[in-house]
This record gives structure tokens, C-alpha cells and sequence, in this order.
């Protein structure tokens, strides 16, 4: 996205809970919290920075990951989404999240059912919950929390609940989690 | 140059006016009388994609209709281009042309920037159509939609308390 400031709010105003997907130690010091569109190029740059970041920096950040898809703009980012979130009621979030983003130009339904289908998950069963919709909920409870707290594009994120404007690019992303570590 | 403090301000009553919003279509304010209205002036369509206004806007749609709310974004830019915009973004809420007069209604609401453009302001109008909480942001800055939001809350506990 091409206009990361934003102004009236600058604090993440959806606290964690037992619901959010997180990656990494629960006790590390540092807490960066992703607003992102499962579709969203921008994202898709994000994601491999974050993976190195997380490798980088194993005992200081965990990684959260929350929906925001802009599904007028992108037509396979709320099905990516509910797609995720299956299996993630399977404890394979992760996983597909990660498969969904090395594969970000094959997101309509029989790509992403291959994608289950690698990963050793219930494909058909996927399918059939992604067609009732039964994760939308979830994932629009995310999207409403991130318009709450100011999102207003993709990626967005917030550094131990403080708003993050910076570059996404790894080095200012290790600084800033490097930084909020040490304050 | 429009002055940044010159955006109507709280209280204020909204100016009424007719826009074309498509080729064969007009809206007129006064169709939202009776509701909240959320008005969303920007400088130009086709800014660039994912960090998008209007397109936020067109997701965070559900959001502002648990108010009632009616949504319409303003520009400079004629019904064409209107038309081609909200195709390509999936834009589904009237996008206003204030093309002829140019920028006869951005006037009005004292948001008409010195380079020809609207700025970027929000307005939040109450059901009787007075202002009720505006906001100028800088003009490369998306204000996403909390603001929005935040107004229409005030508003609704405002009209619970009357």
C-alpha cells in the first residue's frame, strides 16, 4: 500500500485473545500484530521478511496474524481467509497460511483445494465449510477490530499495541522490534 | 487556498445539493434525510490500489450500515471516470461527480484544495443533516475509518441521551 500514515488512532484497540493466531514464543517481549489481505502483494513481500525476521529473533517477537481482506478489490482474499481459517480449527493454520502465500497467484477454489490436499488436509471437507461460510464470522470479526483501530490498507502493523508506520523491509523491521525490546 | 480550518465544522448545517453520479443518475442530499450520512470528499479516482480509500470503504461497508448510515464519496472527477473506477475497485456505493460547477460543492463545505482537487475530508452528518464531527487529512494520507465510526457512535449515544 502507498499510503501507510494514518491519523486519528494510533493504538491496536482489539487486545490478544485465546482466538488470534500466534506465532512464537507467548513470552517473548515483543508483540507485532499483522493486519493483512491473504491477496495482497504487498503482503505476499511482507510475509517472506517476516518469516526471516522470526528466524532472526526467536526468543524477542511473536507474530500475530489478522484478517483484512479487501475483497471488492481482491476476489480470492475472503475465501483465502476462510480457507485458512479451516484449517486452522485442524492446527494448521500456519501452514496454509504460509502455503497460500508461496502460492499467491493460485488462489481460486481448486488451487487452494490442492493446496489442503498437500497438506494432508480433509480437502472436501474445507470446501464444504468454506461454501456455508462457516469462518466468516471470524474473519470479519478481524476486519471490523483493524477498521477500529485505524487500519486503512494492507500490511498494517502494530508493535506491542503502538501503531507501526515504518518501512516493512527487514532491517527496519528487526530495528523496531529490536528497539521495542529494549524500551 | 482553502484554509485547513475552513472544513464546516460541528453544528453546522450541511449545505443541500444534486450531483450526478452516473451518466443518467443524480443523488440529492436531501435523499438522506432522516439518517446518518457519511460524506467522503477525495482528490481523485485511481489512486493506487490497496491503500485505497474508497475501496476500504466499499469493504467496511457492513460496518456503516449497522448505523443506517448512507455513504457517499465526492470528487472533482466526471461520471466516466466515476463509472471506470468503481468497476475496476468493486465500488458499489454512489460515487458523486462535482465536475460542473467544478468543485461547487467542495466549495461549499470549504474543502476545495488550491490545485483544483477536493481535499481529503470526511464529514459525518446527523439525520437532520448538520454536521456533526468533520475531518481534514492530509491530502496523501488515507484516514481509513475509525473516525467515521467513532462519529457515528457519539451520534447514536448523542440521540439515545435526546
Amino acid at each position: 500500500m502507498t499510503t501507510p500514515m494514518q491519523v486519528t488512532s494510533s493504538k491496536l484497540r482489539v487486545p490478544l485473545t485465546d482466538d488470534d493466531h500466534v506465532r512464537g514464543p507467548a513470552e517473548a517481549p515483543v508483540t507485532l500484530v499483522e493486519y493483512a489481505d491473504l491477496q495482497c502483494p504487498y503482503c505476499g513481500q511482507a510475509y517472506h521478511r517476516l518469516h526471516e525476521l522470526l528466524r532472526q529473533r526467536p526468543e524477542t517477537v511473536r507474530l500475530v496474524f489478522r484478517h483484512f481482506p479487501l475483497s471488492n478489490v481482491h476476489p480470492y482474499a475472503e475465501l483465502a481467509a476462510e480457507t485458512v481459517e479451516a484449517a486452522g480449527v485442524r492446527d494448521q493454520f500456519w501452514a496454509m497460511h504460509d502455503w497460500i502465500f508461496e502460492h499467491q497467484d493460485q488462489l481460486d477454489p481448486v488451487h487452494l483445494s490442492m493446496g489442503c490436499q498437500q497438506l494432508g488436509l480433509p480437502e472436501d471437507e474445507v470446501a464444504d465449510e468454506v461454501a456455508r461460510h462457516v469462518h466468516l464470522d471470524r474473519v470479519r470479526r478481524d476486519f471490523v477490530g483493524g477498521i477500529r483501530s485505524g487500519v486503512n490498507g494492507t500490511p498494517t502493523f502494530f508493535v506491542n499495541g503502538v501503531r507501526y508506520d515504518g518501512s516493512y523491509e527487514l532491517p527496519e523491521l528487526i530495528a523496531a522490534v529490536d528497539q521495542a525490546a529494549s524500551s | 487556498m482553502t484554509d485547513p480550518s475552513g472544513a464546516l465544522q460541528p453544528g453546522q448545517p450541511a449545505p443541500e445539493f444534486t450531483l450526478p453520479t452516473g451518466p443518467d443518475r443524480q443523488v440529492s442530499l436531501a435523499e438522506s434525510r432522516g439518517r446518518p450520512t457519511v460524506l467522503a470528499f477525495y482528490p481523485a479516482d485511481w489512486s493506487p490500489v490497496c491503500g485505497d480509500q474508497m475501496a476500504l470503504y466499499q469493504a467496511a461497508r457492513p460496518a456503516f450500515d449497522q448505523y443506517g448510515a448512507s455513504l457517499l464519496g465526492i470528487s472533482v472527477d466526471s461520471v466516466w471516470c466515476h463509472d471506470a473506477f468503481a468497476a475496476s475497485a468493486g465500488i458499489e456505493f454512489p460515487l458523486l461527480s462535482d465536475f460542473e460547477p467544478k468543485g461547487a460543492v467542495a466549495r461549499q463545505y470549504g474543502v476545495y484544495g488550491p490545485d483544483g482537487y477536493a481535499e481529503r475530508a470526511l464529514f459525518v452528518l446527523d439525520p437532520q443533516a448538520r454536521v456533526s464531527w468533520s475531518y481534514v487529512s492530509p491530502i496523501d494520507v488515507n484516514p481509513g475509518a475509525d473516525g467515521i465510526l467513532d462519529a457515528l457512535d457519539a451520534l447514536t449515544s448523542h440521540q439515545a441521551r435526546a
